[in-house]
This record gives C-alpha cells, structure tokens and sequence, in this order.
C-alpha cells in the first residue's frame, strides 16, 4: 500500500481536471460522491413530481386529472425511481464521499469500477423514464412488478425497463464491490474493524446485502424476459409455471432491499445523535451486531409480504415469528440512541433536527411493521394504505430524513461552508409538518379499508386522502427550499472550521474544510 | 383488561377531542380504525389488532417520553456538561430480553387466531370465486348457480359529471347471496393475472392466482349487506371490481338459487330463437359495454400498442371465422383472454355488434354471427 501511496505523492497538490471532462473521467471518490448526490437529488424531484401527479389525482374522488392506465404508470415510476434512483445512489455518494476519509484512505480501492457504476446509471434511467413516451406507456405494474401483469399483461415497454433494472443493478453491485475492498483493504493502520465508526460498519453490511441479493433480482427479470420473449413459463401457470415463483424470488431480493435503504441511515443517525449530544455513543458493540443481526434476519423473512398468496400454516407461522424478531435488535438500536442522548448536553442543529425526527418516526413506521407481522391482523392490513403509511414512515422520514440530515451535518466538510442555519431549520419544520400531515392519515384510510393503489375511491376515504395530499404538496414544494439551500452553500457562507461541530469526532474531521482533493495520501496516525 | 380500559378512554375522551379540535365535522373523519367484524374470526381479528396497537401505543410512549425528556432536561443550556457512562450490561441485556417476551405474549394469540382461520373443511355452499380483468365470477358448486359481478357505478359518476351515489365505486350489478349460519367455503382463483378477493366484514383476504386454489371460510350470523374490493393490482380497472356480500335467511336464499335457475333456462331457450340483426346488435352493446370497453374502449379504438383497435380491424371487418375463434380461444401470449364462458347468445351478440358499429358494417362485409354458428364453432371438431 505504501507504494501506491508513494505514486500518488507527486500530484498531492494537483487540483481537479477543469470543465466537463473532470466529471466524465474523475476517479476521484469526492468527485463520483458529488455526482452520485446529485444524480439522487434530480431522481428524488423527478420521483417527486410523480409522486404530486398521484396525490393531485387523489385529492378528491372521481377521475381528475389522469386516466388509470397513466396513473398505474406513475406509482409504478415512483417507486421505482425513488428507491433505485433516489435512495439508493444518495447512499452510494455518501459512502464515496465518507468511507475512505473516515478510514484515513486516499481513496476507494477501485477506482475507476467506481467512474463506471455512476455513468451507467442515467443510462438505466433514461431508458426508464424513455418509456413514459413509447407506444402503450411505461410499465404500469407496480414496483414490485408481479407476474403475469409484468409478463403476459405488460405493455411492449417492460423489455426496457428490464434492461434498465440489469443496469441498475450491474451499478450497485459495482458500488457495493467496492465498498467492501475499500473497508477491507485500505483502513489506515489502527483502524480496526471494531474500532470503525458506525457509518463504516452499516455500508459494509449493506454492501454484502447488496452483493447477495442483485442478482437475485436479475435473475427474476430474466426469468421475466425469457417468458416473455423465449416462450419459457416460469411464472405462467397455463405452461406448468407458477406465478407465487415470482413473488418468493422478487421478496428475497425485496426484504434484505428494505434494509439496504435502512441501515446506512442508521449509521448516520449514530454518527450525528453522538455529535450534538456531546456524548460517547451508549453501545457500540451492541449496534454494530444489532445491524448484523437485522441484516441476517433480512434473508429469512421475505415471505411475510406474501401472507395473503396461500402459504401452509407453518410457513406463515415461522414467518410471523421470524418477523417479529426482526424487532429485538432494532428496538435495540432505538435505546441506544436514547440512551446516548440520555444526560447528554444536546443542542439542535438542522442534522440533529432531521436525526431526532428520524428516530421518532422511524420507530412508527417500525411498530406498524410489527402490527403487519401478526398475519391475521395482516389479511385486514394487507396491500392497504396502511402498508403505504407504513413504508413511507421508514422511507421518507426514515432514510430521506437521515440523507438530508447527512447532507446539513457533513456539507460544511464538503463545501467548506456553513449552510444557512435558519432556512435549513426551516426546511426541517416544513418537511418535517409535511410528511406527518401526508402519511399519517394514510394510516386511517388504511384501516377503514382503502386498498392501495387505487387511482380512486369510496366516498368514506375522501376527507383524510385531501388531506393527505395537502401535506404532500407541502413536503414536494419544500424540498425546492432544500435545493436552495444546498446551492446557496456550495456558492458561499460562513466558512466552515476543520472541526465544524463542537462534539464530532472522526478523522473526516481532522482534514480541512472543504476537504482537499485528495486526503490521506499518507495513512493517518491513529491513537 | 388495561386493554378494555384504553379502548374506553379512546371512546369517550379522545374521540370527542377530535370532535372539539375539528371544525369540518363529517362522519368521514372518524374512519379512523379498523372496524369490528361480524363473524367470530372477524371479531378475533379486531381484538388483536387492537391489543398490538395499544401494545405499541405502551412502547411508544415510554421510548418517547425517556426521549422527550432528555431533549428538554439534557439540553447543552441545562446540563453543560455531559456525562460520561456508556455501557451498561444489565440495561443491554433487560432492553434484549423484555421486548422478546412482548413478542411472545402477541404471537401467541396471533398462532391460535391463525390455526382457527386454516381450517380447511369443506363447507356446507362452497363458491368458486374467480378474478377476471376487472369483474369476478361466482359459481356456486353445489346449487349450479353461475354469474359475473361488475361495477355498477356510471362512467359520468367517476368522471364527475354527475353527483356520486352513497356507494360510489362499491356496487354491482350482481350480488353474491349466501344464506345466513351456514358455513360458506371459498374457492379463490383467477383467469388472468393476480386478484386479491377482500371482505373486510369477514376478515377474509386470499389471492385469486391463476393456476391455483386458495380457500377461505367464512360463518355470517347477522343478515346484511358487506362490501369488499380486490386487493392485488391487476391492471388499469383494479379500483374498479369491487365485491358485494348479501347474507339472507335460508329461505330466501333458496328461492334466490330458485329464481336463478329459472333465469339460466331462459338464457338457454334464447339461443334456438330466430335473431335479427338489430336485436343482436342491442343485446351486444351492452355486453360489450360491461366485457370489451375496458381495453377496447367506447369507439372501439383500443388504445394504441397494447390493447388494438376493433374499429377497421381486418378480422372484424371480412373475417368472421377467425372473430369467432379468438374470442373462443383468446389470443395466446397477450392480454385477450378466452371469452368462452359468455352464453352462446351472448358471444354471438358482440361479435355482431362488433362487426356493424363504428362504421365496420360498411366498410368490411356486414357478416352477422347468431348463436347456433356459436354452437356449431363449439362442436367437436373431427
């Protein structure tokens, strides 16, 4: 390793590469960060606006604004879209940017696989939302995208959107290789495995889910294609096939998924509670192998999205059981960090703001998780808007919140410059009203018997969705705020120490603010 | 039970509170639990959603306060500096242990609950419910009964052009009947794609899965009418199957089954009648109106790379054969299915229809099909 650092010497002080060719060509992990950041920020707007479409529709009864057929293409769009294009590459930049200075290496360990898994993302994305304007329409099946409505059913464009998903998933897997050499290989002499901050730790778990489970994915849209196009009958039960086929393989992919868009947030979370608490983090053993655990259960609970399909009694037994466990370590992880609050001496800075709120409703959306895995409960809740409510507490509040607040907590390292502290707690307290205001009376028309994705609805359901669609609009709009507030950093502002927080600890901050070009050309002394 | 008392002060204080703070007072903003079944299961079901709910209510609360707290005593301004602990092996192992035995003490209720629904013997009426883009089929196995259930709610009511009836988007043309006390069996599947059949009054909710047979069972005591939906998105009309329940006292449902036989050998005798152009024509817009519309649209226009035109299509225009045969048989690999459970009348009817409306009549050979070429199609072919 020291020879590689040796090379590097030489071009210490060079800058980056100007104009469009720096992007384009950069290996540099900062560099790749920045345009996975803001390639997530673009797909969150324009998952977003989808997101405004469907909610507009909804906001009274009847057919409004779309036609059913489009407005299947839209839910479909978004979920999609924001969990391949928003959550997850966000993700892959805050690791580019923060894993190796957190681990005092130069740089990831592969990096030009790295310049590659971004560039061909917008491709996967142009071919995705490219089929919005071919003939019968973008796939119009749901996210989750079951056969046979995906194959037999499916309008000509879901050859593409298979293609896309390969893409994607050919970029994360890249990404997620390169997380785990990097953490394996390059941390500075001292930084042992338990001595990884948290954020480290929850990437490296992440990245194994990933690696286990793309291609599991790609080989469900094979297996789609081949059926579609080759005349197989995987999931066509008039050729002996079988459509609960699909769902068992899509849902083993699908449940460790859920996780890959959770246990990041969970290591920032830790990282900034700790911060503005200005204390030690209560357990940090007990965190590291709460998310292993999580994460190993991930494998063997997939099934409970399926309880209504026909499973035997036993598998919707230990399935149930199962699934509950999942509970243990992560109320686990939620005491930690009230303990680690707990007697601390806590301020409120926007990060902390979007931590607190992350905690608090993450643990909502968790206990209504609980309610789903007692699977009699669950054929009442089953494919509500109970499950809707459910999953966007752990998505919106959950992972965003805790994107948004790694954004504020590490942009003056980025950038070099304080963000705006009163517009960025404005932001929060918008986002923050906008997200209750829209998911939470989703949680009543759930259970008075809305079933989800219905472009329209019962008489009964009309005053909670206008609501609901208020505070959407709300929490869309905001979020224009937050792309103001982010370009008015990155433009100037107060300038940021190398310390930047009074109680953060780490070695990112130990390099000047912003960070250099390139940062532990030599491996840092760690006490 | 705690249970009971937290569902009481729910009732009379919380409630009310939401009456005072709301100025919009409708009978819709209180839509905001599950409600209580009318079956024994039903009822089970209700019970444990709401003891898992208050048991999460008890968690959240004390999480949240011991937060809450800190964020209002343990402020930089009240407490300068922060303590040191970290750590604590008993406190780990007490927040491991207490919440498994939470677990525990709800998944055993829920496992009993769950072994009741799985019974699976047979019922005294059993009904083989089947999902169709976008209607459900009823066939009753023992009593011979069979019919299609379609919404009934007017295109003009859901695109606003006039007001919305009480049961918007929850009626239909046919309701399924079945007599009260008696065990009704459910056997759930599907044509085409995946349908989800929903009866929230009975806390019944199984796939409808092509290929396969899901069963559910279900004892109603209280004669009424209950309303469920599909539950599985199954394409661009899924918020528009809905699924009505009437249970009626044995008599009257014996002379429903009566009535409805009577209707099935009426049917039968109108495929021997001599038929008119213009009677068919009649009779096959509205089946076409109910059957074809969805994907073909009003003008028979289709639309545009998925569902194709019948207006100017070569088959509807000169080839009344092959008309005939895709709806017998459907159109392998794409989303048209076989018609062929429409009576003779009715098939014979729409392909007519078909073949004269949207100017077809004039521009292709006008070929009529009556019922007995439905017959004669149905033959076995030697």
């Amino acid at each position: 390793m020291s020879a590689v650092i040796e090379n590097h010497h030489e071009d210490h002080h060079h800058g980056p590469a100007k104009g469009i060719t720096r992007w384009l060509y950069t290996t540099n992990h900062k560099d790749i960060g920045t345009l996975y950041l803001w390639f997530s920020f673009a797909m969150f707007l324009i998952g977003g606006a989808m997101a405004m479409v469907i909610r507009a529709e909804l906001f009274q009864p009847g057919m409004q604004i779309v036609e059913p057929e489009f407005y299947n293409q839209m839910i479909t769009l978004h979920g999609l879209i924001m969990i391949f294009g928003g959550v997850m590459p966000a993700f892959v930049g805050l690791a580019n940017w923060l894993v190796p200075m957190m681990i005092g290496a130069p740089d990831m360990a592969l990096p030009r696989m790295n310049n590659l898994s971004f560039w061909i993302l917008p491709f996967a994305f142009f071919i995705l939302l490219s089929s919005l304007f071919m003939e019968g329409g973008a796939p119009n099946f749901g996210w989750t995208f079951y056969a046979p409505l995906s194959t037999t059913y499916a309008p000509p464009s879901v050859t593409f959107f298979i293609f896309s998903v390969h893409i994607m998933g050919a970029s994360s897997i890249m990404g997620a290789i390169n997380v785990v050499v990097t953490i394996m290989n390059m941390r500075a002499p001292g930084v042992g495995l338990m001595k990884m901050p948290l954020f480290v730790w929850s990437w490296l778990i992440t990245a194994y889910l990933l690696i286990a489970v793309m291609p599991v994915l790609a080989g469900a849209v094979t297996m789609m294609l081949m059926d579609i196009h080759f005349g197989t009958s995987f999931f066509n039960a008039a050729g002996g096939g079988d459509p609960v086929l699909f769902q068992h393989i899509f849902w083993f992919f699908g449940h460790p998924e859920v996780y890959i868009m959770i246990l990041p947030a969970f290591g920032i979370v830790s990282h900034i509670i700790e911060t503005f608490s200005r204390k030690q983090l209560f357990g940090y053993s007990s965190m590291v192998w709460a998310m292993l655990s999580i994460a190993i259960l991930s494998f063997v609970v997939w099934a409970h999205h399926m309880f209504t399909v026909g499973l035997p009694l036993a598998a919707e037994i230990f399935f149930m059981w199962a699934t509950m466990l999942i509970a243990v370590p992560t109320g686990v992880k939620v005491f930690n960090w009230v303990a680690t609050m707990f007697r601390g001496s806590i301020t409120f800075e926007t990060p902390m703001l979007f931590a607190l709120a992350f905690v608090v409703l993450f643990t909502i959306g968790g206990l209504s998780g609980l309610m789903l895995a007692i699977v009699p409960a669950d054929f009442q809740y089953h494919d509500t808007y109970f499950v809707v409510a459910h999953f966007h507490y752990v998505l919106v509040p959950g992972a965003i919140f805790s994107i948004m607040a790694a954004v504020y907590y590490w942009i003056p390292k980025w950038t070099g410059n304080m963000y705006d502290e009163r517009l960025g707690k404005l932001h929060f307290w918008l986002s923050f009203t906008g997200v209750n205001v829209t998911f939470f009376p989703q949680h009543f028309i759930g259970l008075a018997g809305m079933p989800r994705r219905y472009p329209d609805y019962a008489l009964q359901f009309a005053d909670w969705n206008m609501v609901s669609s208020v505070g959407a609009f709300l929490f869309g709009f905001s979020q224009l705020l937050f792309l103001f507030i982010v370009l008015k950093t990155v433009m100037g502002g107060k300038k940021a120490t190398a310390q930047v927080w009074e109680g953060a600890k780490g070695l990112e901050w130990s390099v000047a603010s912003p960070a250099p070009y390139h940062t532990f050309s030599t491996p840092p002394k760690i006490d | 039970m705690t249970f009971k008392l937290l569902e009481n002060l729910n009732k009379k204080i919380i409630f009310p509170l939401l009456v005072l703070a709301s100025p919009l007072v409708k009978a819709d903003w209180f839509a905001l639990n599950m409600t209580r079944g009318i079956t024994d299961i039903s009822n089970e079901v209700f019970e444990l959603h709401m003891l898992i709910f208050w048991i999460c209510v008890v968690i959240g609360v004390l999480v949240f306060g011991v937060m809450f707290y800190s964020m209002w005593a343990h402020t930089k301004k009240k407490n300068p500096v922060p303590a040191k602990f970290h750590e604590n092996h008993k406190l780990e192992i007490a927040w491991t242990i207490i919440p498994f035995l939470i677990l525990i003490a709800m998944a055993v209720p829920a496992s009993k609950t769950l072994v009741k629904i799985y019974d699976d013997e047979a019922g005294d009426i059993n009904i083989q419910v089947t999902g169709y883009q976008w209607k459900w089929q009823y066939r009753y196995l023992e009593d011979g009964v069979s019919f299609f259930a379609n919404l009934s709610t007017d295109l003009d009511e859901i695109y606003n052009l006039v007001p919305k009836g009480e049961n918007y988007l929850q009626e239909v043309d046919e309701m399924v009947v079945i007599p009260a006390g008696k065990k009704v069996r459910f056997l759930i599947t599907a044509n085409d794609v995946i349908h989800s059949w929903w009866m929230p009054a009975f806390a019944i909710k199984q796939d409808a899965i092509p290929g396969f047979v899901n069963t559910a069972w279900t004892v109603v005591d209280q004669p009424g009418i209950y309303r469920g939906k599909c539950t599985e998105l199954c394409g661009k009309n899924h918020g528009f199957m809905p699924i009505v329940v009437k249970v009626v006292e044995q008599a009257e449902y014996d002379e429903w089954v009566f009535n409805k036989k009577q209707e099935a050998i009426k049917l039968a005798e109108l495929t021997t009648k001599e038929w008119s152009t213009a009677e068919l024509n009649e009779r096959g817009e509205g089946i076409y109106e109910v059957n074809c519309v969805a994907c073909h649209q009003t003008e028979g226009q289709g639309i545009a790379g998925i569902f194709p035109a019948l207006a100017g299509s070569e088959i509807a225009l000169n080839n009344k054969e092959k008309h005939i045969e895709i709806l017998m048989e459907g159109v392998q690999g794409a989303a048209m299915n076989s018609f062929d459970y429409l009576s003779e009348v009715e098939l014979a009817a729409v392909i007519t229809y078909t073949r004269q409306a949207w100017g077809n009549a004039e521009n292709g050979d006008g070929e009529i099909v009556i019922p007995k070429d439905i017959v004669d199609y149905k033959e076995p072919k030697i």
